[in-house]
């Protein structure tokens, strides 16, 4: 399974589908990275995490751990 | 009739903007019932029969955060006549996705699309009828920042309460989907009221525990259902809460892509220009840092300082300038030149104290060799007394000057202050009090000396709330999260508890005040309650004190001092964390980062005194109340073994003097089990520099250092002052949790110094076996909870 935390700063990436639980899950979808969406990892943080992603028209701060739980194509 | 009309909308999307246009001053702020998550509300400009209430901003209505559940049990349970559905313009993807939950609530809802001159600057065009159809809900244009539109809105809104008509929900969701819902309002609602049965539907057919508990639907039905919803899982291979989402989102996307069409210019916004500078992978950390000092330079050093003294020294002193003060500032040097500075004999005797190595003497010369009188009248107050006793007697050359010091009040334009007015009113012209002698004292010592004391801050922190508004609003905020969050997340806290630190360098009062930006209640709390464990100014006097009284000056006192303040906060962040009252899941660091922009000059003052008012107002009553118990207790006593009340009270009768006493055992575990000592950490709590004032330079003779450095960590820590504890008690909004903060700072406090002294004492060949053990056992507690598995909730 590949993850959006392999991701790299640059790529468009699509979502398959986000994995975990509970609170945080619902939190990722809710803002709008659900099946099928495309997102573009614009940048990283200076201290290396977490990422600005582009996605649904909006940028949005993801830590590389939440990542792990969307998997993308 | 009374129309409530419930103002809702994602975080950024000019929902403040557009309940201060609707409201004007009519707002009453406080906080939602049981939170600390502030709750507005106001009547309608020139319509007393209609009241917006303002929601928390959220993105969904999920069960999860406390912003979302407070919106939806708001909503569920008040059920409003009317929502007004703010949203942003410039993201109607993602703000349209709580457009659909709104509508299936079955409450008449009203979208008010915001920033359309944005939109329409930039070329855009969008199909607002159509939306509206595809909808099912009236749609209006506003600029809530230009005012633009939002009479019509809200006119919308009332319209459509009136007609008690709701909004049916035209989107709908997958076949197998729909077939579990109709099953699901057929088992279990078809009791309630028909517009709220497809939202209760959706929600058990999210497995939502919130409402499964509030139902409490039968086993059998249960089951039953569970199948329906299992059926709906099994044909769409996902999970029942992921399907609504993808509906929802696909749904609205449908709608984006066939009405909105986007002018794409291929040209990177100001927004993105700004952005690739201020958090570039290399530029960040620097930009960052200017901007932090510029912000603790102009609040702390400069402007802040300034208008501090100011309220300090002149409001609540004898008064100021009002042209600049250089008239009086020549007379006063003339005046030295002539009496003091050219007096031979007196600059001998100095010369020759500071040969002898007298403590306090090279501070003397050196204001009398600059000629500045005020730092030698400062410094003839503190060690003059000390070059009496020991031969180097300058009282009679120095008194007459100084008691001929110039009069500010007679150069210049003069305004008097709070205190000499008071005096004024209340002195005949003997200066004798035309009121009893209490009431005069504690007018001018307990009152004006207690809360001007306080007051002093307010300034301040109006220099303070304008600049975090403006990095707030502008968008700079949310970035400074997105920078420091790798680093505080590894403490359990977020990138977000950095900034009230850096202000609590300052002063711990704004320091927790800039706390409210933290959105996790749990981090909240926390940050409330470490924040004043870093030096804020009014602790650098002891410091510097204890520095130059029993370390020599060693220029390593300071920086430890904030040292220990960090690791403090960092200790007790990792401690608590692990608590039950504040294991949180990581806060989902799921944040936007929205585009920045130039907020409005009426937006920063709104914001600044909306903060700034609630301190005045809320911290203010704490502070008088406390401020008149402690004037109390140092005017009422024991003299010649007889209980009076005398405004003369020497410290060490007073009833405080004797708290103090009574007290001091208490810290003889720490090494300072001494009757001045205690006292003067009782009068930090008013002000931490009180604790100079109590505690002069000379007392310290006869205390090692080690207990005097003992004395000090146990001041930086222990409870703040009265103002910090009333912003504590303002930000918390619970007597419980102030009383945890307080007892949580004092209880640290006191075993770091136990720790300190008695370890110091141990490694002094000086053990003391009790002592020294429980120590040990404060140490081997602090390693547990450091390396203890961390609460979880039990599933």
């Amino acid at each position: 399974m590949k993850t959006m935390r392999e991701a790299k700063v640059g790529d468009t990436v699509t979502v398959v589908r986000v994995h975990g639980e509970g609170a945080l899950r619902r939190r990722i979808m809710d803002m709008g990275i659900t099946k099928g969406v495309e997102i573009y990892i614009r940048k990283v943080a200076p201290l290396g995490d977490p990422f600005e992603v582009y996605v649904r028209g909006y940028e949005l701060s993801l830590r590389k751990a939440d990542c792990e739980l969307i998997e993308i194509e | 009739m009374e129309i409530k009309i419930a103002l809702a909308g994602n975080p950024n999307s000019g929902k403040t903007t557009l309940f201060n246009a609707l409201t004007g001053s009519n707002q009453f702020v406080g906080n939602w019932p049981g939170v600390t998550v502030e709750k507005k509300e106001g009547h309608l400009k020139d319509r007393e029969d209609v009241i917006v209430v303002d929601l928390p901003g959220v993105y969904s209505l999920s069960p999860y955060t406390m912003e979302e559940v407070i919106a939806r049990n708001f909503l569920v349970n008040e059920r409003p006549d009317a929502i007004l559905n703010i949203v942003d313009g410039t993201n109607l993807e993602r703000n349209l996705y709580l457009t659909t939950q709104l509508i299936d609530l079955g409450i008449p809802v009203v979208v008010a699309v915001n920033m359309v001159d944005v939109i329409r600057k930039k070329g855009d065009n969008i199909d607002f009828d159509a939306l509206s159809r595809a909808l099912g809900c009236k749609i209006v244009e506003i600029s809530a920042l230009k005012e633009e539109g939002i009479g019509e809105a809200v006119e919308a809104a009332i319209a459509i309460a009136g007609e008690k008509k709701v909004s049916v929900p035209l989107h709908s969701f997958s076949g197998a989907v729909e077939h579990a819902l109709a099953h699901i309002e057929e088992a279990t609602v078809h009791g309630l009221p028909a517009e709220q049965q497809r939202w209760y539907a959706i929600k058990i057919f999210e497995r939502d525990e919130r409402v499964l508990s509030e139902l409490d639907i039968d086993k059998e039905t249960l089951a039953h259902i569970e199948e329906d919803i299992k059926a709906a899982e099994r044909e769409l291979d996902d999970d029942a809460e992921s399907i609504i989402i993808n509906d929802r989102y696909e749904f609205i996307t449908k709608l984006v892509r066939k009405y909105v069409k986007k002018k794409d210019t291929g040209r990177l916004s100001t927004s993105d220009k700004i952005d690739k500078v201020v958090t570039n992978r290399f530029l960040a950390l620097p930009i960052f840092a200017a901007i932090m000092f510029l912000v603790y330079y102009i609040s702390v050093s400069t402007v802040g300082t300034w208008v501090t003294d100011w309220t300090n020294d002149g409001l609540f002193g004898d008064g100021w300038h009002l042209f600049g003060s250089g008239e009086y500032e020549e007379a006063v040097d003339s005046y030295g030149n002539e009496t003091l500075f050219s007096n031979t004999e007196l600059s001998e005797i100095i010369a020759n104290a500071e040969n002898s190595g007298i403590t306090g003497a090279d501070e003397l010369k050196g204001a009398f060799d600059e000629k500045d009188y005020f730092a030698f009248e400062e410094a003839y107050g503190s060690y003059g007394e000390k070059l009496s006793e020991t031969g180097f007697d300058i009282s009679a050359s120095v008194d007459p000057v100084l008691e001929g010091t110039p009069d500010p009040s007679e150069y210049g334009v003069w305004v008097p202050g709070v205190p000499v007015l008071a005096d004024k009113l209340l002195l005949d012209e003997n200066g004798e009090p035309v009121v009893a002698e209490w009431l005069y004292s504690l007018i001018q010592e307990g009152i004006i000396g207690g809360v001007g004391a306080v007051l002093g801050f307010v300034p301040q922190m109006i220099v303070l709330f304008i600049l975090l508004a403006f990095l707030e609003s502008c968008g700079y905020m949310a970035r400074i999260a997105f920078m420091m969050d790798r680093i505080f997340r590894n403490f359990g806290l977020s990138g977000k508890s950095f900034i009230p630190i850096l202000i609590g360098t300052g002063c711990g009062v704004p320091g927790i005040m800039a706390s409210r930006t933290i959105e996790n209640e749990k981090d909240r709390r926390m940050t409330i309650i470490t924040t004043t464990f870093i030096p804020c100014g009014a602790k650098l006097p002891i410091i510097a004190l204890i520095t130059a009284a029993l370390f020599d000056g060693a220029w390593w006192v300071a920086p430890s001092a904030y040292f220990i303040g960090i690791a403090a906060i960092l200790i007790s962040g990792i401690m608590l964390k692990k608590t039950k009252p504040f294991a949180s899941d990581p806060t989902p660091f799921v944040m936007e980062l929205p585009a920045y922009h130039m907020p409005t000059f009426t937006s920063l003052i709104r914001s600044m005194w909306e903060r700034a008012s609630s301190f005045i107002k809320k911290a203010g009553t704490v502070i008088l109340l406390s401020s008149i118990i402690i004037w109390l207790g140092s005017k009422l006593g024991f003299v010649e073994s007889s209980f009076c009340f005398s405004t003369e009270m020497a410290l060490e009768n007073s009833l405080l003097g004797y708290l103090g006493s009574g007290l001091k055992w208490l810290f003889a575990p720490l090494g300072f089990n001494n009757i001045k000592a205690t006292i003067a950490t009782l009068m930090g709590l008013i002000a931490k520099e009180e604790v100079v004032g109590v505690f002069g330079v000379l007392d310290f003779e006869g205390m090692g250092a080690l207990a005097g450095y003992s004395f000090l960590v146990f001041n930086l820590l222990c409870a703040p002052c009265f103002a910090a504890m009333g912003a504590i008690r303002r930000e918390m909004n619970s007597a419980k949790w102030t009383a945890f903060a307080i007892t949580y700072q004092c209880v640290f406090a006191y075993a770091v110094s136990l720790v300190i002294y008695q370890f110091g004492n141990a490694f002094g060949g000086n053990m003391n076996i009790i002592g020294f053990i429980a120590a040990l056992l404060a140490i081997a507690f602090v390693v547990f909870m450091l390396v203890k598995k961390p609460y979880t909730e039990k599933k």
